[in-house]
C-alpha cells in the first residue's frame, strides 16, 4: 500500500524530462513508420484533453512493436480521458477517438479514405463504448468483424447498462468481453489477459506484458454489475513514456445535446441507427 | 513531525471522508485518486474540471429543451440525462448521479415538471460538488507547500 504521495515540482519536472528524452530516443532509434493516417485526422488537441501526459507533444513517438495498442472509442470526454488513463497505467498505448465512424478511419476501412500509408497498422484490442450518436458500439463492432485486417483483433464493449439482451448481441457478434461502466482499474487489468492468451506475435516480436493482471473468479459475463474494486491499489504501474494520441472529429466535439448536427460523421456513411429495441438513445435528430 | 502538516492532513483526511459518508463521493472517486501519481498530479482535479463543464453545458441545453411547455423535446433531454449521468458515474459524483436517475423517470413519462425540479436539483448538486472538490484540492496543495503528502485514504 501506498503510504502517500509526494509531488514537489522537481519530480514532476524530472518525470517530463525523462520522457521527453525518451520519446526522443524512440523517434531517433526506431524508423518505424507512425501509426497516423497522413490524412491529417488528428485535429487541435485541447488543452484540456491532454491531461496526465506530461508531454507537450501532439504527435505519438512512432509505435513500439512491443507495446500493446488499444484502440479506445467514447463518445464522452470524460470517460475517454479516464479510459486512456486506465490503459496507459496498465502499459498501453492508447489512441483515443469520438466516434466509431472516427474508428473506421483509423483503421483505414473507411471506404473512400485513402488507406494509411504503412503495411499495417498494429492494433491489438479495441474498447468502445455501446452507447454512442451516429454509429453504436454494436455497429462498430460489426464493421471490424467483417474487416478482414482486424476481424481477429479482440473488440471490448462498455456500457453504463447491464442489459442482458446488448450484453448477448455483442457476444454473438464476436465481442471478446462487456465491460459495465464506470470501468475500474481491475477491469482493465484483466484484459490485458486477452492480449496475452490471443494475440498472435509475429516475426518473434515480444510482448512484455506485465503479468501483474487481477484474478477474477467469475467470468467478465456476468449478469450483476463488477463488484466495487478494493480503494487501493497494490502497486502502481510505472507510466510509459507514450504520449497520449487522440483524435476528435474535425467538426466541433458533439455531445448530442448540441443544436450542430450531433454525429461527428458525414450521413451518407452511416449504417442504419442502432434497433429501437437496445433502447440506445443517442440518435437525436435536430 | 510537523504538528502544521499533521493538523493539515487531518483536516484533510476528515473532509473527504466526510464528503463520502454524505454521499457526494463513492467509490468510483476512490479509483480516480488511485489513477494519479507523482508524473500526474492533477489528473482528478482536471477530470473533475471538464466534468464540471460538461454539466454546465448540457444542463443549459436541456433547460432550452424544457422550455416552452408546448414544445418540450424529451428526447433531447433524455439524451442529456443519459449522457451526465455516465459522467457523474464516471467520476463519482454520487448524488449527481442520483438526481439522473430520476430525471431519466420524469423523461420517461414526459413529466415535464418533474423535469424541470430535477433539472434544478442536479444544477444544485452539481455546483455544491465542485465547490466541495475546490475546497478539497486547496487543502492538498496547502499540505504540499507545508511539505507534507496527501494521505492516502480508504474508504
Amino acid at each position: 500500500n501506498r503510504n502517500g504521495w509526494r509531488r514537489s515540482r522537481r519530480s514532476k519536472a524530472k518525470t517530463e524530462l525523462s520522457s521527453l528524452s525518451l520519446v526522443s530516443l524512440f523517434s531517433l532509434l526506431f524508423c518505424l513508420q507512425r501509426a497516423m493516417p497522413r490524412d491529417g485526422a488528428v485535429s487541435c488537441i485541447q488543452r484540456s484533453e491532454m491531461i496526465g501526459i506530461g508531454i507537450g507533444e501532439l504527435e505519438s513517438p512512432p509505435l513500439d512493436s512491443d507495446q500493446v495498442h488499444v484502440l479506445a472509442v467514447d463518445d464522452s470526454l470524460v470517460d475517454r480521458i479516464v479510459i486512456e488513463r486506465l490503459l496507459r497505467i496498465t502499459s498501453c498505448k492508447v489512441t483515443a477517438v469520438d466516434s466509431g465512424w472516427r474508428a473506421l478511419e483509423f483503421l483505414g476501412l473507411q471506404e473512400d479514405k485513402a488507406s494509411v500509408e504503412f503495411d499495417r497498422l498494429k492494433v491489438d484490442l479495441i474498447i468502445t463504448d455501446y452507447c454512442m450518436p451516429g454509429m453504436t458500439g454494436y455497429e462498430l463492432l460489426k464493421k471490424i468483424k467483417e474487416s478482414t485486417s482486424f476481424r481477429e483483433v479482440p473488440v471490448v464493449i462498455m456500457s453504463s447498462e447491464n442489459v442482458l439482451t446488448r450484453i448477448d448481441r455483442c457476444l454473438e457478434e464476436g465481442a471478446e468481453d462487456f465491460l459495465l461502466k464506470p470501468v475500474k482499474l481491475a477491469d482493465v487489468k484483466r484484459l490485458r489477459n486477452y492480449l496475452t492468451r490471443d494475440v498472435k506475435v509475429s516475426d518473434g516480436n515480444k510482448r512484455s506484458i506485465p503479468e501483474d493482471v487481477s484474478r477474477f473468479s467469475s467470468p467478465a459475463l456476468i449478469t450483476s454489475p463488477t463488484p466495487p474494486s478494493s480503494s487501493s491499489i497494490t502497486s502502481m504501474e510505472s507510466l510509459d513514456s507514450s504520449s497520449l494520441v487522440e483524435f476528435v472529429s474535425s467538426s466541433p466535439p458533439s455531445p448530442v445535446v448540441d443544436d450542430d448536427s450531433l454525429t461527428s460523421s458525414p450521413e451518407s456513411l452511416m449504417s442504419p441507427v442502432d434497433s429501437p429495441i437496445d433502447g440506445c438513445r443517442l440518435d437525436v435528430d435536430h | 513531525m510537523n504538528t502544521a502538516v499533521a493538523r493539515l492532513q487531518r483536516q484533510f483526511q476528515d473532509y473527504i471522508v466526510s464528503l463520502y459518508q454524505q454521499g457526494f463521493l463513492d467509490n468510483q472517486f476512490t479509483e480516480l485518486r488511485n489513477l494519479q501519481d507523482e508524473g500526474t498530479p492533477d489528473f482528478v482535479s482536471e477530470v473533475v474540471s471538464l466534468f464540471f463543464d460538461d454539466c454546465a453545458k448540457l444542463i443549459k441545453n436541456m433547460s432550452r429543451s424544457l422550455e416552452q411547455p408546448e414544445n418540450v423535446d424529451f428526447k433531447q433531454v433524455d439524451s442529456g440525462v443519459h449522457q451526465l449521468k455516465g459522467s457523474s458515474s464516471s467520476v463519482g459524483a454520487r448524488r449527481v448521479k442520483n438526481v439522473c436517475i430520476s430525471f431519466k423517470e420524469c423523461c420517461d413519462v414526459q413529466n415535464r415538471e418533474g423535469c424541470l425540479r430535477c433539472l434544478q436539483q442536479v444544477d444544485y448538486e452539481y455546483k455544491v460538488l465542485k465547490t466541495k472538490l475546490q475546497d478539497l484540492f486547496k487543502l492538498e496543495q496547502r499540505i504540499l507547500q507545508a511539505g507534507g503528502t496527501i494521505p492516502q485514504v480508504d474508504i
